[in-house]
This record gives structure tokens, C-alpha cells and sequence, in this order.
């Protein structure tokens, strides 16, 4: 099967050798058919996007395609932890089960007013905590290359859908690498926005000052055909930055002649697997020997970005989750007293991993360890962030690998939530920096298991980024085989 | 032994912003409960705040009206706790750079000015508000009040008395009220009340151990609360006991002050940086489009008064408590009334008035030129100061100009000495007795010469006038 992407479906339309409902419906079938393998969905929601659909044939019939926006009759999936005004939103969780939520997402906002269709919510780690999407409530998610394995996290749903060909394009959230390594995982493109460039506005937090919306496709094209819908201020979000959103797709076609390509010195080695170093290498020399100059560049204080990570991301989140409380929505336990309410609300509500989060941040935040621990996690940031800034005088981009392995096993790591943890090594220091990354498939294991090519650029600096994946993709060239399901 | 009384208290206001401070509902009072609600305020999974600019404009310049030092570089920051009316689980507010800090308020102990020193004043978003079931049962909560603009205003540990609290207390409205920050309603919520209270021995240094006080709706409630808590204190002190450090809960009925919790059970908010919300950058324009709106604030209006119309005291005090009384005031003199005579008739007949109907002074049907009108009336003789107290009343229930009210109620005095003469010397010549009793020595007799002249005018006369040509007419 070939590669469902963005780019195509809009060209048939265009060419007006398809209808809108005739690619809602591939996907729906390709859902019912697929994912009872994958299970990279939560919900599906047939009928709502039939019937959206449906109504953008008549659209489509009457000759208006091209007005009707950029993504018009293109149908995609949400992670589950981006709210859709009355259709489920759980972030995994139990405690938000049966959440319907009144409002959607501006992301969700933009998507429906380009065209895009909604098929349905993505399976994720509960609240986005994790690297595997075993951590979600509900169900385990599979990656489409090799079953018994992980897909990443925590967007593994999302992650698995576009590589299992059940949609062109999905969106998923990163706060330490989390749609960067699931995409690396399935052997597709994700892409992790500046922090600020999408609004986050319906985005159920995790950590609010890592946390980005970004897209997962199959090419890079496609995901800088989708930016360019879903970036921008929002008025509801205030650390969306009021920089204005570019043509995404402007630079892609100008290679990688004059581009400053930045490898890391002194990128951590430690549990980097043999096959992952030579395949980034060789994705290296591919673009030295296409025209971009190699430099190499120095992170010093990378070491530290997973300590930093484990105190800001759960003292974010320690407080963000507050509000499930069992009080106004979501899971509420029976009770006699106001303490037990909670206590018991959120006992049962929330996973194990969540419970553990919330722990080590509110102990890092509390009284007497605020100092020792909060604080100077945020001066570490800045060092880490200083680091950026000068190895960016240096370069244009900085590649390196997304992940240190290619999927690890289901159950493989649950037991030892450090080595989860440091699954995130690669992906953990831009989203502290705030800096845009994206992963793009550089090879294959042995094993038949996809490996990511991972590249960072200077903040709001999308453009150079997605040029250079680009470029990159074009000399890699179709060496990445689509899934083929077992069974 | 005798014992120094500290106080300390820490004052919310609710800011008067037509929106609430991280999202568009309403503010209002008193709509039905949970309708000026959304799901930002709500606090639902996703949602983000917006800061209301209103909001810090008016705690800017409530900030600059405390004479505080103003933080060009604030931020908000979390303050966690659980809560059912916290929907957030967090409350967003400011820890280590509030708007303002460092300022002082003065207050006015019989004639001598005392500062009581602010340590800050700081941006916050106001709770929901539990309803208990007085059976206990249930609870039920109204979010509308959730997300309403605050401002925390802490002074220092400066007041020494329950009575400098309640002075504070009404000098902090009064300069709320003149700013236009805050309607500054106790009984609405709009003003709420938190008070530190230690006893120490006169001529230590050291505090003493505090307590804190809650619940108090008024501010003679305030003073009453720290009376009681000062004498509580002091009888265990002097017992030889020692205070415990805990939260205290004034009861109305009982006068009393009662333990809510200890110490032990005191919460960690756990503060930290509001990552939902940029950094507050305070430029110049921006404190100077709020300094451009500063009025002159009471106690500055009040010395003006003494100093530039010559009131007392006392009357530049009453006057100023309130803005619109003191705005009414002015415009009384400025339409041309002598400054005292307009301080008489505003404190006493216009206030006495508005406080018997309930009216606010907006509300008075006598507008400030048409008081100063009635002033000149009685200035001129036309008619008595008896016949203006009159004269007012009708005016403030019809809302006409005096010269109609006089001439309707036929009250036109007689001042002109040509039509007064002829029928004075008429009285003269027809009162020879008296007239002779009065040279004699009688002085009474003046009054029976006076009654006859005024009882030919149908009391139309001015008193003054005739008692002075018959004087002229009479005198040995
Ligand atoms: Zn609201």
C-alpha cells in the first residue's frame, strides 16, 4: 500500500477524480479494518464525519472546493487530549471517562474551518504522561510495523494512525519528546512546534510550559501543509507569540546548499543503540555530500535537560490536574466527607504513572524544597537554553537521533520508570528551550523497525527547519517501506 | 502589666471591571447563581486565562493611590489548594512581585495624622462561594463570583489600637471610593477583612505571638473582633499563659472571637510562576495614562478645605469622607455660596435629608446651583433661615428652584426699608405706651412694637430689618 499523504488527497480533489466522502470513508474503513490491530483510536465518529463530509460533496459538487478551504475534505484524527465541543475528550484517563467537553480547541477550530474532517480521538499515556501510550486507561496501542511492539508516546495513537494509513495526517502534543519519538517509532513525520507558534488553547495540560501542539504525516510537506493552518496568536492562549505565520511550504524546495548542519560533541552516548548512531550519521554525510556544511556544536548542559524535565514537567503538572477533583465533572467517587471526595475521586481516577507525577511535583514545589529544586531547575533551563542560542550562532540546524533506540517491546520498561524516562534524552532539551524539532524517518533496523532522524532549529525559525527535513527526505529517498499489517 | 496592642490587616477589594479578570463573564452582583459563568472560569481541562488590562489598571492605580512603589516587572503566580469553589485547584495571583509594595496610608487620630506603613498591594482572582445545606447534607456552589478581579492590600503591623483598624479601614474605602476602584460593599463582599493581632509588653520590641481573624462584616464588627481578641489575649498573658498561634472566627451573635484551626493545620500553597500567563511589563505610558486619572485623594481634599475655604476641621472631615458629597460641595460654592454656609447646609440639612429617604446624593432632587440659590436667598434677607429650612424641604421633594418654592409658598420676606418705614412709624404712632415703656427701661417693649410690625406684614418681614428702623425710631 502507498503512503496516504495530504499532498495527493488534494490533488485528486482538485483533479476532481474523487469526492470528499469517498476519503472519510477510506478512512473509516481503513479504521474498521486496521484497528482492531492497532487500537490507536478511542473513539471514532462514523457518522459525524460522514455527515460532514456528505455536506462537503454538495460543496464540492457545486464547484467550490478551492474556497472552502486549504484542507478541504481531508480527514485526520485528534489525540484524545485535545478537547472537540461534544465528543468524548478523556486524555486517557478514568477520571475523565465520560467527559463531553462544550467547547473545541482552537487547533480543532482552525482544522474543521480549512475543511479537514474529524474521524475520531487518538489514544495517548493518561494526560500525556509517558513514552509508550501503555500508561493510557483504556488500551494498549500497537506499533503498525511490529505488534508486539510500542508505538512511542505519549501520541502513539495518533503516531500509529497516520502510519497505518487510517488517516493522511492526525495531531499530537510534546512536552518532552512526545510527538517526536512515536514518530520516530511508526516511521512517520512529527513535528513539534516553537513553543508559542500554536495555541493551546484545548489542550488538556500537562505542562503548560512545554506543552505543543504539533502534526504527525507522512512527508514533510504535509506537515508544513498543515502548520500553516494551525499556527498563529490566539487571542484565548496569551504565550501564543503574536509572530506572524508564514507560508510553511515557501522554503522547502531550496535543498540544503548553504545550510549549517550542527552535530552535538558531546551528545550523550550512554544507551544509544549501534544502529541508530550509523543511521544518523549516514543521514549526516547524505546532506553533507547534497551541499550542507557540517559543524560541530556543543550542549554542555544536555546531560541535566532529563533531571530539569522530571522537576518542571510534574510541578506544572501537579498543579494543572488539581482540578479533577471529582467536584464539577469528570469521574466522582461516592463519599461522606469532602476529603474523602477527592481522596477517592482521584485514587481511583488517575493512573499510576499520573499519581506518581503528581507526587514528585508537589514535593519539588513544597515549602523548604522549592529552592533546592524548582528553582533550580528553572536556572538550569536557562543554561540549557543558553546553550541553544550559541550553538545556533554556529548553525542552522542541529541534527541528531530522536530516540536512542527504535520501539522497545509492550512491558518492556513499564517496570522501571528511569529507563522510560530516558527514552526522552534526544527530545527532552527543546522543548526546555522551547525550540521547533522534527523527526523523519532515516532508516530501518534490522529488525524491520523505523528509525528517526531528529532536527532542531532556532525558535520560530519553522521555515529552515522543514526545509532542511525536506531536503533531507528527498535525498533519503523511498527507503522507508510502509507497514504491512500481520494477520 | 500593660500590654501594646499590633495589628496587621490584610484587606481584599473587588475591582470594578465590567468583566471578570481571565475571561469575558460578567461581574456583576447578584445574578442568579452559576449564569455569568464559562469554561474558562470554570476552569475546565484546557482552558487558558487572558489577563483583563482593566483589572491592572485599576490595581495600578490603587497601587499608586497607597503611595506604593510600583513593580515595572510583575508577574502572577499559582497559589495551590483544593478547594470545591477553587474550580482551577489553583488560585492565580501574585507571590514575590505584586503590583505594588511599600506604600503607607495616613490616617486622621483627632486632628494628629499617623501613617500606617503597606507592605503590598497584589492582583488576584476572587473564589466561588459555597452554599452549605444547614442540615449538612449537601453544599452547593455559585461560580459567579469565581474569577472576579481582586486586589490584596497587607499593611504593616503599624496599628495600635482596634479603633486606628476601623480608621484605616474607612480611610482605605474612602480612597477606594475617590479612585473609582471598588464599590467597597462589606455586606456585598466587595471589601473583606482579615486581621493579625499580637500583644506585647509596652516597650518591647519583639511581637508577640499572633492571631488571626476572620469573618468579620463590618468594620465596627473589625473593631469589635479585635477588642474582644485584645482582651482575650491580654487576660491569658497576664495569667501567665501563652498565645497559640491559630486562625479565629468572629462570632456576631456572641461578640466573641472562636478558634477555626491551628497552626498544624495551616496549608503550602506551594507558589510558583503562572506558566499560562506572560510577564507583566509596566512601561511608562502605561503609569502615566493611570497617574493622568488619579483624583485628589481625601485627605488632600481635606486640607485643601481647611486651608483654601477656611472650613473646620470638622467639616472638611465630613465633606471629604465621601467623593460625590465632597464633588456636590464644590460645585455648591463654585456657583457662588460662602464656603461655610454651603459646609452648614450640605452636612446638616442636605445629609440629614438623604440619610432620613435612603437616597444617595446623586440621587437628591436639589442639585449643587440650585442649593447655592437658596443660600443667596437667606444671604440677601429675602427670607429667614427658619423660612430656607422650609424652603429646602420642598426642594428636595420637587426638585424646583428656590425663588419659585418662595414666591409659591408666599414666603417673600421684606427687607426693603422704603415699604418698611410707613408701616413702622404707622406702628409707632399707634403704640405710644410702648414706645414710652421701652425708653423707660422695658426692653421687652421693643418685642411688642417688633410683633405689631410683623403682624401688619403677615410676618413678612424681615426681623432684623425692623427691630434695626425701629431701633433707629425709638432710642432715647
Ligand atoms: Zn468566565
Amino acid at each position: 500500500m502507498s503512503r496516504w499523504t495530504v499532498k495527493e488527497t488534494l490533488a485528486s480533489l482538485q483533479r476532481r477524480e474523487s469526492k470528499p466522502s469517498e476519503w472519510t470513508k477510506r478512512a473509516l474503513d481503513r479504521i474498521r479494518e486496521a484497528d482492531q490491530r492497532i487500537g490507536a483510536f478511542l473513539s471514532v465518529d462514523e457518522e459525524r464525519a460522514l455527515t460532514a463530509a456528505r455536506q462537503m460533496d454538495e460543496v464540492f459538487e457545486d464547484g467550490g472546493a478551492q474556497a472552502q478551504g486549504a484542507l478541504f475534505g481531508v480527514p485526520y484524527a485528534l489525540k484524545d487530549n485535545l478537547c472537540t465541543r461534544g465528543l468524548r475528550t478523556t486524555a486517557a484517563s478514568r477520571i475523565l471517562e465520560n467527559y463531553i467537553p462544550p467547547y473545541s480547541a482552537t487547533v480543532a477550530d482552525k482544522l474543521a474551518a480549512a475543511g479537514g474532517v474529524l474521524v475520531g480521538k487518538t489514544n495517548l499515556d493518561e494526560f500525556a504522561m509517558g513514552s509508550s501510550t501503555e500508561n493510557s486507561a483504556f488500551q494498549l496501542t500497537r506499533n503498525p510495523y511490529r505488534l508486539e511492539a510500542v508505538p512511542g508516546g505519549s501520541s502513539g495513537g495518533s503516531a500509529a494512525a497516520v502510519a497505518a494509513g487510517m488517516v493522511p495526517f492526525s495531531l499530537g502534543s510534546d512536552t518532552g519528546g512526545s510527538i517526536r519519538q512515536p514518530a520516530a517509532f511508526c516511521g512517520v513525520v512529527g513535528l513539534k512546534p516553537t513553543y508559542g507558534r500554536v495555541s493551546r488553547y484545548g489542550l488538556i495540560a500537562f505542562a503548560s510550559s512545554l506543552d505543543q501542539i504539533g502534526p504527525f504525516t507522512q512527508t514533510v510537506e504535509d506537515a508544513a501543509l498543515v502548520m500553516n493552518i494551525i499556527s498563529g496568536h490566539d487571542p484565548l492562549d496569551s504565550t501564543s507569540a503574536p509572530v506572524e505565520v508564514e507560508d510553511f511550504t515557501a522554503d522547502l524546495a531550496k535543498g540544503l546548499a548553504g545550510l549549517r548542519i550542527g552535530i552535538v560533541r558531546d551528545i550523550p552516548q550512554e544507551g544509544l543503540d549501534s544502529q541508530v548512531r550509523e543511521a544518523v550519521e549516514k543521514a549526516v554525510e547524505a546532506m553533507r555530500g547534497a551541499g550542507a556544511e557540517v559543524v560541530e556544536v556543543e550542549l554542555p548542559h544536555s546531560q541535566y535537560a532529563v533531571a530539569t524535565y522530571y522537576l518542571i514537567a510534574p510541578a506544572e503538572a501537579s498543579s494543572n490536574l488539581a482540578r479533577y477533583d471529582g467536584v464539577r465533572y469528570g469521574r466522582r467517587a461516592d463519599a461522606d466527607t469532602l476529603l474523602e471526595l477527592y481522596e477517592r475521586s482521584r485514587s481511583e481516577g488517575f493512573g499510576l504513572e499520573v499519581k506518581r507525577r503528581i507526587m514528585i511535583g508537589t514535593f519539588a514545589l513544597s515549602s523548604g524544597y522549592y529552592d533546592a529544586y524548582y528553582r533550580r531547575a528553572q536556572q538550569m533551563r536557562t543554561l540549557i537554553r543558553d546553550d541553544f542560542n550559541r550553538a545556533f550562532e554556529r548553525c542552522d540546524v542541529i541534527v541528531m537521533p530522536t530516540t536512542p533506540t527504535p520501539a522497545f517491546d509492550i512491558g518492556a520498561k513499564t517496570a522501571d520508570p528511569l529507563q522510560m524516562y530516558l527514552n526522552d534524552i534526544y527530545t527532552i532539551p527543546a522543548n526546555l528551550a522551547g525550540l521547533p524539532g522534527i523527526s523523519v524517518p532515516c532508516g530501518m533496523s534490522a529488525e524491520g523497525l523505523p528509525i528517526g532522524l531528529q532536527m532542531l532549529a532556532k525558535a520560530f525559525d519553522e521555515r529552515t527547519l522543514l526545509r532542511a527535513a525536506h531536503a533531507y527526505e528527498q535525498i533519503r529517498g523511498d527507503v522507508i517501506p510502509a507497514p504491512v499489517l500481520e494477520g | 502589666m500593660d500590654f501594646e496592642t499590633v495589628i496587621g490587616l490584610e484587606v481584599h477589594v473587588e475591582l470594578k471591571t465590567d468583566t471578570k479578570i481571565f475571561c469575558g463573564c460578567r461581574t456583576n452582583f447578584g445574578a442568579p447563581p452559576n449564569t455569568n459563568v464559562c469554561p474558562v472560569c470554570l476552569g475546565l481541562p484546557g482552558t487558558l486565562p487572558v489577563l483583563n488590562e482593566r483589572a491592572v489598571d485599576l490595581a495600578l492605580k490603587a497601587a499608586m493611590a497607597l503611595n506604593c512603589r510600583i513593580n515595572r516587572e510583575a508577574k502572577f503566580d499559582r497559589k495551590n489548594y483544593f478547594y470545591p469553589d477553587l474550580p482551577k485547584g489553583y488560585q492565580i495571583s501574585q507571590y514575590d512581585q505584586p503590583i505594588g509594595e511599600d506604600g503607607y496610608i495616613e490616617i486622621d487620630l483627632g486632628g494628629q495624622r499617623k501613617r500606617i506603613g503597606i507592605v503590598r498591594v497584589h492582583l488576584e482572582e476572587d473564589a466561588g462561594k459555597s452554599m452549605h445545606a444547614p442540615d449538612g447534607t449537601h453544599t452547593l456552589v455559585d461560580y459567579n463570583r469565581t474569577g472576579v478581579p481582586l486586589i490584596e492590600i497587607v499593611s504593616k503591623p503599624d496599628i495600635r489600637s482596634p479603633e486606628e483598624a476601623r480608621l484605616y479601614l474607612e480611610a482605605l474605602k474612602s480612597i477606594m471610593e475617590y479612585c473609582d476602584i471598588s464599590d467597597c460593599r462589606m455586606e456585598e463582599g466587595s471589601l473583606r477583612c482579615d486581621a493579625n493581632i499580637s500583644l506585647r509588653p509596652v516597650g518591647q520590641e519583639a511581637f508577640g505571638q499572633k492571631t488571626e481573624l476572620k469573618n468579620m462584616n463590618s468594620f465596627r464588627n473589625v473593631q469589635r473582633a479585635l477588642e474582644y481578641e485584645a482582651d482575650r489575649q491580654a487576660q491569658i498573658l497576664r495569667a501567665g499563659g501563652t498565645i497559640e498561634q491559630e486562625t479565629r472566627r468572629f462570632d456576631e451573635a456572641t461578640q466573641t472571637t472562636v478558634s477555626m484551626r491551628s497552626k498544624e493545620e495551616a496549608h503550602d500553597y506551594r507558589y510558583f510562576p503562572e506558566p499560562d500567563l506572560v510577564r507583566l511589563h509596566i512601561d511608562e505610558a502605561w503609569l502615566a495614562r493611570i497617574r493622568a486619572t488619579l483624583p485628589e485623594l481625601p485627605l488632600q481634599k481635606r486640607d485643601r478645605y481647611i486651608r483654601e475655604l477656611g472650613l473646620p476641621e470638622y467639616d472638611a472631615g465630613v465633606l471629604t469622607a465621601n467623593r460625590a458629597v465632597a464633588e456636590y460641595y464644590e460645585q455648591v460654592v463654585a456657583a457662588g455660596a460662602d464656603a461655610k454656609q454651603a459646609s452648614n447646609w450640605v452636612m446638616s440639612d442636605l445629609l440629614g435629608y438623604l440619610n432620613t429617604t435612603g437616597q444617595s446624593i446623586d440621587e437628591a432632587k436639589v442639585r449643587p446651583a440650585q442649593l447655592a440659590g437658596l443660600i443667596a436667598e437667606v444671604g440677601s434677607g429675602r427670607i429667614s433661615i427658619k423660612q430656607a429650612r422650609d424652603v429646602f424641604k420642598a426642594m428636595c421633594e420637587t426638585g424646583k428652584d428656590a425663588p419659585v418654592l418662595i414666591k409659591e409658598m408666599g414666603m417673600e420676606q421684606i427687607s426693603d426699608e422704603s415699604v418698611l418705614i410707613p408701616i413702622i412709624e404707622d406702628v409707632i404712632a399707634k403704640n405710644p405706651k410702648s414706645v414710652e415703656d421701652y425708653r423707660n427701661g422695658k426692653e421687652k417693649a421693643l418685642g411688642a412694637l417688633v410683633g405689631q410690625t410683623m403682624k401688619a406684614t403677615q410676618g413678612k418681614a424681615n426681623p432684623a430689618v425692623v427691630n434695626k428702623l425701629i431701633l433707629e425710631r425709638i432710642r432715647p
